[in-house]
């Protein structure tokens, strides 16, 4: 095998920043015009947006119907950013002639995305399926207790929330539906 | 006589000075537009700025005004008169380095017959001033920037000289123009077709000359003074506003000028090779792009190396001046002095 000439770690080094320079500039070849804004890898974020990932940690959706106000998320919290309020009610029975149920209705459920720090728990321990993670990223607000998100607004990130994604072949798991 | 109207001493002497200053300012805009901005942007394969101007052409601009309004701020146990004579004085040694570069056959403020003795003598004043602000901070971080930058600007100041010393031998001048003039009319055993710039003669003084100037900047491989992870911003720690303005643009300005210098003593300055005949009005308006070219393709080097390499480590650094680079320059000084006899 025909070893490489070697060359010095201090020219490899000039030469790498160099290629990328010119990788930058010219993604077509030297001999097309520079076109830089293609040979980036990054985009110019106002102007045009990365699609984040299916499962990106944006914003964390509340389906409202599912949840009995357990407390089980505002509990695991870690920074116990989950406010939850709820008074016991009685809906109509499920069968005809049954009793009416007892059931706990919302009063109260508000993230304070000030606090979060996006760990997830209270997604993986809803045992409801109420609470869901969405891509969406943009809710940065110019008053910090605006970042303080009551039910109404969790509930309306739910139309963000995509379907989830088949597992890898061979997976016995079967995959979650999202609840519309 | 400047387009033939008569002007007095004084008055050709703020032409000079306005037209230096004008020049040396769009520069090192430019400069740090060009490298700081963009081709730094791209060799990390990302656009840098884009929004203020076309292609973030005004971006500088911006920055300007930004500093510019910020509050002036220093801490309670500085040494306020010091304080804010430190940057004043950095960003006036880097003036006056320029007031003997040659930008044509007349394009200079002051034909000092020992020029380049000035300009070194001059570029080495900015060290004062960074001990001073170092000092005068009050500031552990602080201090120990000045102190490394004084360490290290002493050490690199030698190479520095002792490159410089084989182009003085060559040329048998100390005066800017003489060695401009020597480069220009020389021959290569004979052959004078691109005269003789002294990269092809002193390679070994250009690059030691480069690395001193690279060490001189504190630009990166040898940022010790500066060092962003350890000292937060070395001497440069306590100031703001205008004061770091001052600081930022003297460190450009000087990357331009120890460049200018470069190109002056290295690549054949203003002037091209003799032999093809160029009138000296024409050299009027070729010189000073000639060496404008030739200065921002040596900041561009200079650049180039600064966003490709990790920084020495002070041992390291002191090591390369003092074993490395003074002999390097020394034997080449003793080379070059033999052969000058010897031809």
């Amino acid at each position: 095998m025909p070893s490489k000439p070697k060359v010095p770690g201090v020219l490899k080094g000039l030469g790498v920043t160099l290629r990328t320079a010119k990788e930058t500039m010219f993604p077509d070849g030297m001999l097309r015009p520079p076109s830089p804004s293609r040979g980036a890898a990054t985009v110019q974020y106002p102007h045009e947006k990365e699609a984040p990932a299916p499962r990106a940690r944006g914003v964390i959706a509340l389906k409202i119907e599912n949840c009995t106000a357990c407390m089980l998320c505002a509990r695991e919290c870690p920074d116990w950013c989950i406010y939850i309020e709820a008074h016991k009610t009685l809906a109509p029975p499920r069968r005809e002639g049954g009793k009416p149920r007892s059931v706990n209705d919302l009063d109260r459920f508000d993230i304070d995305y000030s606090l979060c720090m996006y760990c997830g728990i209270c997604v993986e321990v809803c045992p409801f399926d109420a609470l869901f993670w969405s891509p969406e990223y943009e809710y940065s607000e110019v008053r910090i207790q605006d970042l303080l998100h009551e039910k109404e607004r969790l509930d309306q990130w739910m139309d963000t929330v995509p379907d989830f994604e088949a597992y890898e072949a061979g997976s016995e798991a079967k995959v979650k539906k999202v609840p519309r | 006589m400047i387009l033939g109207v008569e002007l007095a001493y004084w008055q050709q002497t703020i032409i000079r000075v306005l037209a230096g200053l004008v020049a040396v300012l769009l520069l090192t805009g430019g400069v740090v537009y060009l490298y700081l901005f963009k081709f730094v942007s791209f060799m990390q394969s990302r656009l840098g700025p884009m929004e203020a101007g076309p292609y973030g052409s005004l971006q500088l601009l911006a920055e300007v005004g930004k500093w510019l309004q910020k509050e002036d701020i220093h801490t309670k146990d500085s040494d306020r008169f010091i304080f804010g004579l430190a940057p004043a004085i950095v960003l006036t040694s880097t003036f006056l380095m320029f007031v003997v570069i040659p930008a044509g056959p007349n394009a200079v403020i002051a034909d000092l017959g020992t020029g380049i003795y000035y300009v070194l003598a001059m570029s080495s004043l900015s060290v004062i001033g960074i001990l001073m602000a170092g000092w005068a901070s009050a500031n552990k971080y602080a201090f120990m920037g000045a102190l490394r930058a004084g360490g290290q600007l002493i050490a690199y100041e030698l190479p520095l000289v002792l490159a410089v010393i084989g182009v003085v031998i060559q040329a048998g001048s100390l005066n800017l123009q003489d060695i401009v003039g020597a480069q220009s009319t020389g021959s290569i055993f004979g052959f004078d077709g691109i005269g003789n710039p002294y990269i092809l003669t002193q390679l070994i003084g250009f690059l030691v000359f480069m690395i001193a100037v690279q060490a001189e900047l504190t630009q990166t491989p040898f940022d010790m003074p500066i060092a962003e992870s350890e000292l937060v911003a070395g001497y440069q720690v306590e100031y703001t506003g205008i004061r770091f303005l001052v600081y930022f643009i003297s460190e450009f300005a000087t990357a331009v000028g120890f460049a200018a210098v470069a190109s002056t003593l290295f690549l054949g300055g203003w002037a091209l090779p003799a032999s093809w005949g160029l009138s000296d009005g024409a050299m009027h308006v070729i010189g000073p792009i000639m060496i404008a070219t030739k200065a921002v393709f040596l900041v561009g080097v200079v650049f180039w190396v600064r966003f490709s390499f990790p920084r020495f480590r002070e041992d390291q650094l002191q090591r390369l001046a003092w074993k490395v680079l003074i002999p390097l320059a020394l034997a080449n000084i003793a080379l070059t002095a033999v052969l000058k006899v010897v031809f």
